[in-house]
Parts: C-alpha cells; structure tokens; sequence
C-alpha cells in the first residue's frame, strides 16, 4: 500500500474518532449522558488495558515464551472474577472522595498528604513514561512494515518523525478532550467514548486476522491444534511456577494501579454499579483478544523467516499473503491499541503531575498575596495540565528516539506493571486496615520502589545489571516477590509501630468503613464568613460554577442567597468537591489558607473521636436491624417447616392407621367368608373361628391405644394423683407382664431395699408404663438366659428414677431416637403382636405425671429410664380452681 | 410348574389367602418377609405373584421394581397383583398389573387371580 494511501487512511481514522468523542462531549455538556454511562461503554473503555503491548507483543511473547503470555490475560480476570467485591469498594470509595488518580487515593487516604502523593506520582511518571514509548515506537514500526515506500524517502517520516507526527496528533487530542473542563466530578465523556470504539476495532481486527489464520493458513482448528502441539513440543514449553505466580500477580495488580487503569477503572466510573456488567463482561473481552494469540505465533514461525520479527508477525502474516484489507484492518488495531493507551495513560499522569506536582508548587510560590488573589487558579489548573500532557508526550518520544526503541515490546510493559505494582499495599492495606498509616506507606512503597529501580527498572535500561542469582532462580519473578515482600513488610512494620495523625485516622475511618462522616471536624478557625471561600472555589471552578454550588449548598441549610454558614458539613463537601478538580492534598491546604488553623486541636479531635463512634454505632444499629430481620424470616421458615413436617406427618399417621386397621379387618373377613364354605374340617373351623377371634381382639386393643393416646396427647387425661410405693408398683407389673411370652423365663436382678420409694402420683399409669417397658423386654430380648435388671434410685429433687435394663441386643443408634414415634414397631411385627403404639403412649403418660421416658444407650441390652418427679406438676385450671 | 408365589408377612392373611386360592386347584407357595423375596421369586418362576406392599425390610414396591428390572425378560414380565392395606390413596402402582385392596372379597380375589391366569 503506497505511503499516502497509508496516512490518508490513517488520517481518516484520526478524524473519525476527533468525530466521535466531539459529539460525545457534546452530548454530555447537553446532559445526555445515558448511553454514555452505559456498563458497555465502561467495560469497553477498560480495554485499554490491551495496548499495543498485548496487541502485538503478546504473538512475540508467545513465539519467544510459549503459553506464559497468556498470565497477562489471566491476572485481570481473576481480579475481576475473584474480587469483585474489593473493586467495587475500591471504586465507591473513590466516588465519595472525589479521587482523580491513584496518587490522590493514596494521599487522601494517609492524612492528605500531598508529599505521598508527589512520591506516587514520581513512581507513576518514572514507570509509564518508556511505556508510552513503547506505544510510540509500534506505531511507528507498523508503519515501517506497511508502508511499500522506504520511509526514509519521505520527508519529515524518517527516523524519529512517524513517532513525532503521532505523538503530536494525540497530543493534540489528548489537551482538547483530556482538559476542556475543570468540573469537579472529572470525567472524560468524549475520550471514554472514543476508546471505547477503538476497543471494538482493536477486537474486531484481532478476531479477523484469527480467523484468517486459523481457516485460511491453516486447515481450521484441528490442524491449528496439531501445528501448535508439535510447535510445543519442539520448543519445550514449560509451565515455570515461580513466573506464572509472579506474573500473575503483577499483571492482576496492574489492571487496578496502572495509572491508564485507574482513570478508566475508577476516575471514569460514574459510580460502582458498572462493575457489575463488567465484571464478566471485561474476562470475556479478554479472552476473546487472547483466543488467536497462539496460532498466530506458531503460523508466524512456520510461515514467515526465521529473523522476521515475532512482535510484528499480527502485521506481516496477512501483508506477506496478499491480503491488504485485513493488514490495514489490523494495523489500524494496533493503531487504536497505541493511541488509546497513550492518550489514557497521558491524561491520568499530566492529572497527578498537575496536581501534585505543579498546583502545590505554584501555591506555595504565590503564598504570601494572600486571599483576594486575582489570580485565576482555573486557568492555571488547566494549563498545568495542558503542559504536563505535551510533557509527558515529549519525554515518551525523547526516550523513543534516545534508546532507538527497545528489542522486545513486551519487557517493557512489565517494567511498567512491575513498578506500579508498589503502590498496591499500600492501596490495599488503606482500603482494608484501618491501622495503616502514612509512615507504612512511606516505607512500603519507598522500600518497593528502590528494590524496583535497582533490580527491575535500572537493568531494563542498560543501567547496571540484576544481583547475580543461583541458577535456577528466574531474576523477575525473584525480583517481584522479594520487592513487593519487603514493601508489604515495611508498611506493616511501620504502621504497627507509628501513630496514625488525627487527619489519617479521620480519613482510615472513612475508607475501611466506606461511610460518608459528613460532619468531620473542620472547623472554621478565623474565617466567619463564606466569602473568602466563595473567591477561592471561583478561582478553581470559574465563577459560574463556583456559585451554584455555593447556592445549593445555601439553599440546603434553608438560606437565601449564595453564602452558607461554615458548617462541618459544608466545609467538608466544599474540600471534597474541590478535591475532585485539584486533589485532595491541595484543596486540604487551600481550604486551611483560607479558613486558618492547619493543625488540629484536642477538642478536634474529641469530635473525631465522636464522629467515629457515632459512625460505628450507627452501623451497629443497623447491623442490629438487619439482625433481627434475618431473626424474624428465620422464625417464620422454622415455623413452616414445622407445619409442613407437621402435615407430613400426619398423612403418615393416617396411613399407618389404616394399614393397622385394615390388616387384621381382612383376616377376619376372609375366615368368615371361608366359614360358610360347606365341606370344612371341624379342625379347620376351630382354627379360623379362633384367627377371627384373635384379630377382633387385636383390632380392639388397636382402638384401645389409639384413643389412650389421643387423650394423652390432648392433656385431657383424668389422672388420679395418690401416695405410691414403687416396689408394690414394681412387682404387680412384673406379674401382669409375665403374661406376654410365659415360655421364656427370666431373671429378674433387683435390689428391693432400695425401691422402697414413696412417690405421689397416678399409680395405674405408671404400672401401665412398667408394665409396656418389661414387656418389650419379655418380647424382645433374645439372650439365652434372659436376665432383666431393675434399679430404682432417689435423685436429688425428691423424686425418682427406675433404670430397666434387659441383656439382649439392644436397640441399634440410629433407630434409638424413633422408637417412641406412634407405630415405631421394629423387627418382626407377627413377635411384637401390638401396633406399635406402646412406648408413644409411655412417653405421653410420663410427659402427663411430670417425668419422662428416655432410651439409655451403652447398657449392654435395651435400657429405659424412667425418672419421676415427687410429685406430678399441678395442671393450668387446676390451679386456676386452687386460686378461685 | 408352581402357579402363584405369595410374598405376605401377616400369617393369618397368607393362610386364608393359600386355603381360599389352594382350593382352586392351584398351586400356592409362600414367602413371609421382604428380605429375599426377590430370590424366592427367581427361584420359584411363578406364573403370578402376589405381593404385599407394607413388608418388614424390603417393601413390596421396591421388590416388584427390582423384578421389572430383572435381566431375565421372562422373568421380568411375571404378573403382579399387588395388596395394600394403606387405602385407595396409594393403589396407584403403574408397574403392578393389578391391585387389590384389604381388606377384599374372597370372589374378587379369586375373580381376579383367574383372570390373570388365564
């Protein structure tokens, strides 16, 4: 393609997106801002996280390292899968403090102090900057490999120029989009809405040229498998551990601390709400960019020469095949890639070199004319910011043009992620740990930093070497754990062992709470009216803005006019807004030349210390409600299930009824309808008339039961409560019971002395529970001989406990706990003969004396306890008579 | 050839059955528990079964399922009259042939038993 097709082309492109983020600011200047604040929108301005780094380096990274490019990918997912919760708190803290960089995050956190902040910054600028030279130098290297003309021909598009005219042209974009306003919730509509685009471009190019290569090189995907699995095989990938957790971890700490990610992670973000769409629709962006890279690598090495350079394979692979439209489709990707990093990446550093840097020095230079400064803070604001961009853009293609451009595109992109991964601790430790101070920060990061500088960044760079390792040991991911190990080491160190100031401790409250304590104490020293403010906010915001604020903040307190009372409230929503615009540790300062007294007081920090507890305690009450919300739904569910077992139940009672109803009813009818069969046997006669008999006794007793129980269970029972001696009681349901099975012979182990026992209660229904209790005994135990035991005891309260206790097999655990259930008949029915309602009216009869019936697991057979009260407890209307 | 195998835990219920179908002319075996029901089926190859569904151990039920399983196709196939004393809520047993409830008339029993026989 000639050159000037290319540029035209490119030109073309350029304008486009002047078009789109244009209307886009338009459209936000108009308040229509919907679909600009749509998730898609968001998930798609994330992407930037594919610069051209991962759009041409990762084919390069792939062909030289096999599978470990993809740990790029996987970092950011499974932040964004794994974490979600800590971003969407990162992102709402952010929100409420009006933060507009990582720098101000961590100064606004650790006491506002623009120092921190300063130092962040430097990180930020030191780390970044070879990054936006490596976007400038692929730009410039498609361009090289595109173009059909020697570059060199071509006036001002030799050398150093392609990166000139492009580093100027985003430049030039970048100061239009990145500082039309100074508004205090600073969001960029139309560079969101622009990268958003080349987010789709820079997919839709990179699934094209896969899909060439897959079906149009290669014969579809089995055939790419097997090229790639021979591939494999021939250069000996190897899964190194150390790499994989080291890279992943920095690639997952890059996609928050970047400082390109940040701006469009949280700065742009209208609020934390958008997290949810892309938190899996950003993995799946993700994947998709990543699903070609391999077959791309390994056509490249197959089809192209052994010196042609992997890192441009995305571009070479389709010029060398003829297909033009898809080159220039691809190049244009990698055009979007490059120019949305950079102009991101510009914005977000010329922020914190503008806030941190610039504005706090320029304040400090202009102290001492005080007050009614004519000066126009706004105007500075803004230009500081247009001169960091041209600054940052200039030392980026300065390092372009001295170091002639790297060998590698992708060293350089973990040079950046690397350094930036520093601050992270320090984030996170200030999100989540409400005693971690500035000290620590200082410390942690500091400690990263220099350990960085000397074994990462410096050596990347031709400047001295990594300490010599043992072998074996890979020197980046050693570098990365023992820097981000020694920086987190620090930081706790430190913060441990300092005291946080009462500004720290004010602002650590707020971000681990992530509670807004609007009425912090600043309070108003020397100033007692709003106009001084009013002039300083103009001078950060422009007149018209600056009033309206002040007026709706009048208007809250139930004020006319445009001047409110210095109240906590507005005082700290006035800083914060400020914040918004010039950073937190500036407006801090600014708002303490206006309002006097930068230092604390002890009253001061009695409201802090008040302002906590308020917060706290309203969080408990809260908690508290929830609580007993959660108590009550709990109830109400406990209750249902108890129904619904409850109803369950019944049906299968009723079932069972019938089953002990109907069995011996069909004994009886069969035999009588056999009776009047003509030609019987007298024996035979005597024997089913006997059968009909026998049933008809057993359906009584059935009926018997059913309607003992029924009483019981209803606390209807008529008890007639006299003195008892449980020895007589003992003996006569010894003798009743000896009626059940009186072949087996049984003895009986007592000791009589002790069962002399006088017991105040219903004598027949304790006989009718000994009486069921030895029975089971008789018809149960299968030793041989069979011995029953008989203990009786006093316990403490006056009463009683009879423990009886045959030596067969016992009742195994798990059926323990049922046998007192209505129809809980065990093993053989035809040698139990009853329904197996006894020990279910045993239980309900000692529920109605005041005892209780239990099973005694571990005596070696059966074993029932049954403990007594003294005497039965006195019935409800009972006492009501008693009363009356 | 045994004709019908009754797999019933009440005695007395077993008995009459036997004397009433016995004095048919048919051949009557019985089995009075759910645990090796199953084995006495296969052993036996009843021309009929009758099953009782409330069986200590092994349900009647879960006998007549094993048996539709059963490798054996012929065996398989067997007919099933089942007894329940649960009530007509629970007669439906689709992989019974028929079903009778207790307690049932001495005609209805032999009726049905000829039926499935024949």
């Amino acid at each position: 393609m000639p050159f000037e097709a290319l540029v035209a082309g490119c030109l073309a492109y350029v304008a486009l997106m002047f078009g789109v983020a244009f209307a886009a600011d338009r459209a936000a200047s108009q308040g229509r801002v919907r679909w600009l604040d749509h998730p898609v929108v968001y998930t798609l301005s994330l992407s930037v996280y594919c610069s051209a780094w991962t759009f041409y380096g990762a084919v390069g990274y792939a062909s030289r390292s096999g599978l470990e490019f993809a740990t790029i990918y996987l970092g950011p997912t499974v932040v964004f899968t794994g974490a979600w919760w800590g971003l969407r708190r990162l992102v709402r803290v952010a929100r409420m403090h009006h933060v507009t960089s990582i720098a101000d995050l961590i100064s606004a956190r650790f006491g506002k102090s623009n120092r921190l902040a300063a130092f962040v910054t430097l990180i930020a600028v030191i780390a970044a900057t070879p990054y936006v030279a490596l976007q400038l130098q692929s730009v410039s290297l498609s361009f090289e490999v595109f173009a059909t003309d020697s570059l060199t021909d071509i006036p001002l598009a030799g050398g150093g120029g392609t990166a000139l005219w492009v580093a100027a042209g985003l430049a030039l974009f970048t100061i239009l989009f990145g500082t039309r306003n100074l508004a205090a919730d600073e969001r960029h509509h139309g560079v969101v809405t622009a990268i958003a685009l080349e987010a789709v471009v820079k997919l839709l190019a990179f699934l094209a040229l896969g899909v060439f290569v897959v079906w149009g090189l290669a014969d579809g995907p089995a055939d790419m498998l097997g090229r790639i699995a021979s591939r494999a095989q021939d250069q000996g990938w190897i899964l190194k551990p150390d790499r994989w957790t080291a890279l992943l971890i920095v690639s997952g700490a890059a996609i928050v601390a970047l400082p390109r990610m940040f701006q469009v992670l949280v700065v742009e973000a209208a609020d934390e709400d958008r997290l949810g769409t892309a938190g899996w629709a950003f993995p799946a962006y993700l994947f998709a960019m990543s699903l070609f890279v391999l077959p791309i690598a390994v056509m490249g090495q197959q089809l192209l020469p052994a010196d042609a350079n992997p890192d441009l394979y995305v571009l070479t692979l389709p010029a060398q095949s003829g297909q033009n439209w898809l080159a220039f489709l691809v190049f244009l990707g990698g055009f979007s890639a490059a120019t949305s990093m950079v102009v991101v990446c510009t914005i977000a550093l010329a922020t914190m070199i503008s806030n941190h840097w610039l504005v706090p020095l320029w304040l400090g230079l202009r102290r001492k004319p005080q007050g009614d400064d004519p000066e126009d803070l706004r105007g500075f604001v803004l230009n500081a910011r247009r001169v960091a961009i041209l600054s940052v853009m200039a030392v980026g293609w300065l390092y372009y043009q001295a170091t002639g451009g790297t060998t590698t595109l992708a060293s350089m992109g973990l040079v950046a992620f690397t350094g930036m991964a520093q601050v992270l601790p320090a984030m996170i430790g200030g999100l989540l740990w409400r005693g971690a101070n500035r000290n620590g920060a200082y410390a942690g990061v500091g400690c990263g930093f220099l350990l960085w500088l000397a074994m990462i960044f410096l050596p990347s760079v031709g400047i001295g070497s990594p300490p010599p390792l043992p072998a074996g040991v890979d020197p980046l991911a050693f570098a990365i754990f023992l820097s981000l190990t020694v920086n987190m080491l620090a930081f706790i160190a430190l913060s441990i062992f300092g005291m946080p100031d009462p500004v720290e401790r004010l602002q650590g409250l707020s971000f681990v709470s992530a509670v807004d304590p609007i009425r912090h104490s600043r309070l108003a020293r020397g100033a007692d009216q709003a106009e001084p403010l009013l002039v300083m906010a103009r001078r950060v915001w422009g007149a018209e803005d600056a009033l309206r604020f002040f007026r709706s903040e009048a208007a809250f307190q139930g004020k006319s006019g445009y001047l409110p009372d210095l109240t906590p409230r507005f005082l700290t929503r006035l800083e914060r807004r400020l914040a918004g615009s010039i950073g937190a540790a500036t407006a801090h300062a600014m708002i303490d030349s206006v309002a006097g007294g930068a230092e604390l007081t002890v009253s001061d920090l009695m409201e802090v210390a008040d302002e906590a507890q308020r917060a706290k305690e309203e969080t408990q009450r809260l908690e508290n409600a929830t609580a007993e919300l959660a108590r009550t739904a709990r109830q109400l569910r406990e209750a249902n299930d108890k129904l619904t077992a409850l109803s369950v139940q019944k049906d299968a009672f009723l079932g069972q009824i019938s089953h002990e109803l109907r069995t011996p009813m069909t004994s009886v009818r069969a035999f009588s309808d056999i009776l009047r069969t003509p030609d019987l046997s007298e024996a035979d006669r005597d024997r089913f008339a006997k059968i009909i008999y026998d049933e008809a006794g057993r359906l009584t007793r059935l009926l018997d039961d059913l309607l003992d129980l029924s009483v019981l269970e209803s606390g209807q029972a008529q008890l007639s409560i006299t003195p008892a001696n449980l020895h007589d009681l003992i003996e006569r349901a010894l003798s009743a019971a000896s009626a059940t099975r009186p072949e087996r012979v049984f003895r009986v182990d007592r000791e009589p002395l002790d069962e002399y026992v006088a017991v105040i209660t219903d004598a027949d229904r304790l006989l009718q529970v000994l009486i069921n209790v030895i029975g089971n005994a008789r018809k149960y135990c299968d030793a041989e001989p069979p011995v029953l035991t008989i203990r009786v005891r006093r316990n403490l309260r006056g009463g009683a406990q009879i423990d009886i206790i045959d030596n067969g097999s016992g009742i195994e655990a798990g059926r323990q706990a049922l046998i007192f259930e209505k129809f809980a008949r065990l093993n053989d029915p035809a040698r139990a003969g009853g329904a197996g309602l006894g020990l279910a009216i045993c239980r309900e009869i000692m529920a109605n004396l005041g005892g209780e019936i239990t099973y005694l697991p571990g005596q070696g057979g059966a074993a029932f306890r049954i403990v007594l009260p003294r005497r039965p407890p006195v019935p409800v209307d009972a006492a009501h008579r008693l009363r009356a | 050839m045994l004709d019908i195998l009754m797999i019933e835990d009440e005695p007395n219920i077993a008995e009459a059955v036997r004397f009433i179908l016995t004095r048919e002319g048919w051949q009557v075996a019985l089995h009075g528990d759910g645990l090796g029901g199953i084995e006495a089926i296969r052993s036996g190859k009843p021309r009929l079964v009758i099953l009782d569904v409330m069986l200590p151990h092994r349900s009647g039920t879960e006998i007549l399922a094993e048996l539709r399983n059963d490798h054996d196709a012929g065996l398989a196939a067997t007919p099933v009259l089942m007894l329940t004393a649960r009530g007509q809520a629970t007669l439906h047993l689709p992989q019974a042939d028929a079903v009778l409830a207790k307690p049932f008339a001495n005609d209805e029993l032999r009726a049905m038993v000829r039926r499935m026989l024949n």
